[in-house]
């Protein structure tokens, strides 16, 4: 089934505040696009709509969580990170408080919109910021996996989530812990890292591969930060060439913090696919993944071009 | 309840802490904290119910200082209340202390909300008074804010929203004293006329002197009474309050006193050098 991981975000969040009183929910005028409308529908009282004022948004979130509250605050990934960035640092992460940023249509997926709401540097700059951690599932399976463990911690977080429909890698309620990589497939000397969407872009790379005798690993990293990093440096070990994928700038994202762990541990080749620090353009999400290189062909001239 | 005497005779005490902490670390805010120690005075002895025993309990009324460089102000005002050592004073802007720069709510009893990035408490300060109503209590929310500090945008957006919210629960509080790092408010950028901005947003404005303690007390007693809607005190002061150099002076906004200028300053309080 193809589902966007947005959706499978309102789905599991209606459900988790019919569970649990203590959670709020706080949206920037995009509920329903966030699908954050949908745990508004249940828990009227407790969904905030903040209006086209993110940093107040976040503010608001971090005075509800200061108050004893889990406030889940959604808006798309431009507006949730890169506008109210300083009020995330001071306002909540700095103050650890209990605030889950989810920040939808992300990438360059989100499509005709175009470059002002193509988030490519959410990641960089959640990442930036001591102690934040960052979460990027990859499919509908994954993201309710990953709001079911933050509404269960006191950290603040950043969900990144898309706008396009992706088709299903797990199986709903199946989900290994979220915390760490998962290995979809073993292959052999190569391993791409993928997360979000890019994730099904790699295990399509994968079976094009296969088609020519090559045995690829493909591993899904929805941690950015934390990282596993015990789990990177098994894989990087074990392979030859390494490949991250990420549907972000290939500056300060998944490709970077793998490269980071690799120079620490186990240094590697490591060849980044994503936005090669460039902006994009309008287009359907299909049409911009494939001109990009994102898409499964995408990543697999990618690897061919480097074996 | 404190009477006015006594009120008078706590703010003495805390401003004399005041210019003995930014002396002490040789770094801070003198100018903005002397301004607005007769509004915290009373906010901290007669309006909230904030005490040693509860002050790490959110169950009580609650401040957010958003213009968090008046921290030596809420420092010296804590230790007044008994809820930090007075002695710790002496550690502030140091190398593990406490008492930071800017307040932080993990490290501090008593301190409600990390701030010192201008423009953000009110949006916190929100956030508490929603969950006080979701709580269904009838604990009160106060954010103290500068008038330089409402030139940031970010307070009107929640402005906006804490009028939207009908947040009769919270009470805001504008320090204006005229003056911003750069110069006076009106020759940098002219957050002025700032109640009516307010009162366009849907909020019950109140203007007072900011150092009369009547005016101060009744402020705060009629912010109370209003429902439906947030009250904003616009409280006119005059910065560097009770230390004669500093008295409307910007210079003094974040410049410790050194040398002699502690002598004046500590004299012009009745008080002597440690």
């Amino acid at each position: 089934m193809a589902r966007a991981t947005r959706e499978a975000y309102g789905e599991e969040l209606a459900k988790l505040v019919q569970e649990d009183p203590k959670i709020v929910v706080l949206d920037a005028d995009l509920a329903g696009s966030t699908h954050s409308i949908k745990a508004g529908k249940v828990a009227p009282e407790r969904f905030f709509d903040m209006g086209i004022a993110e940093a107040d948004m976040i503010g608001t979130a971090a005075g509800l969580a200061a108050s004893g509250y889990t406030a889940f605050a959604s808006t798309f990934a431009m507006f949730a990170t890169g506008r109210p960035w300083e009020q995330i640092r001071n306002s909540v992460v700095y103050p650890h408080l209990n605030v889950k940023i989810a920040g939808s249509h992300a990438g360059i997926s989100v499509g005709e919109d175009g470059v002002s709401h193509q988030a490519i540097e959410d990641i960089a700059i959640m990442r930036s910021i001591p102690t934040m951690e960052i979460y990027c599932p990859a499919d509908a399976a994954e993201t309710k996996a990953v709001v079911d463990y933050v509404a269960k911690t006191t950290e603040p977080c950043y969900i990144r989530l898309g706008r396009a429909k992706v088709e299903d890698v797990y199986e709903e309620g199946n989900v290994p812990d979220i915390t760490k990589i998962h290995v979809l497939a073993q292959g052999q000397k190569i391993a791409v890292f993928a997360t979000g969407l890019m994730v099904k872009s790699a295990l399509e790379a994968r079976e094009m591969l296969l088609k020519e005798g090559v045995d690829i690993t493909v591993v899904d990293v929805c941690a950015i930060k934390p990282a596993d990093e015990a789990g990177i440096v098994e894989v990087l070990k074990n392979h030859d060439v390494i490949f991250t994928a990420e549907e972000h700038n290939i500056i300060n994202g998944l490709g970077s913090m793998i490269a980071e762990v690799s120079v620490t541990y186990c240094p590697r080749f490591i060849h980044r696919i994503g936005l090669p620090d460039t902006f994009a353009e309008s287009g359907s999400a299909a049409v911009l993944l494939h001109a990009y290189g994102l898409d499964g062909e995408g990543v697999y001239n990618a690897i061919k071009s480097h074996i | 309840m404190k009477t006015v005497e006594e009120l008078k005779q706590i703010a003495n005490d805390v401003r004399i802490d005041i210019i003995r902490q930014v002396s002490r670390a040789q770094s801070g805010h003198p100018g903005g904290s002397l301004g607005c120690t007769d509004i915290l005075t009373v906010l901290y002895f007669n309006v909230m119910d904030i005490t040693p025993e509860n002050a790490v309990s959110i169950d009580r009324d609650r401040f957010v200082l958003s213009k968090g460089h008046a921290s030596p102000a809420l420092y010296a005002i804590l230790a007044a209340k008994g809820i930090i050592p007075h002695e710790e004073l002496k550690t502030f802007r140091q190398l593990d202390s406490r008492l930071q720069g800017h307040p932080n709510m993990n490290m501090v009893p008593g301190v409600d909300m990390s701030t010192g990035s201008l423009g953000q408490g009110l949006s916190a300060a929100n956030g508490m008074a929603l969950a006080n109503r979701l709580d269904g209590n009838d604990h009160r929310i106060y954010c103290l804010m500068g008038d330089g500090e409402v030139e940031e945008g970010q307070i009107w957006e929640a402005a906006m929203a804490a009028h939207h919210y009908k947040l009769d629960n919270l009470c805001g509080i504008v320090d204006v004293n005229n003056l911003q790092i750069d110069g006076t408010t009106d020759h940098v950028i002219g957050p002025n006329p700032i109640g009516p901005k307010f009162a366009a947003f849907g909020w019950n404005v109140i203007e007072i002197d900011g150092h009369d303690y009547n005016e101060i007390q009744n402020a705060f007693a009629e912010a109370k009474t209003v429902k439906g809607v947030p009250t904003v005190i616009i409280a006119n002061t005059v910065k560097g309050k009770g230390v004669s150099f500093m008295e409307n002076n910007v210079d003094w906004h974040g410049k410790a006193p050194s040398g002699d200028l502690i002598k004046v300053a500590l004299n012009d309080l009745g008080a002597q050098e440690e």
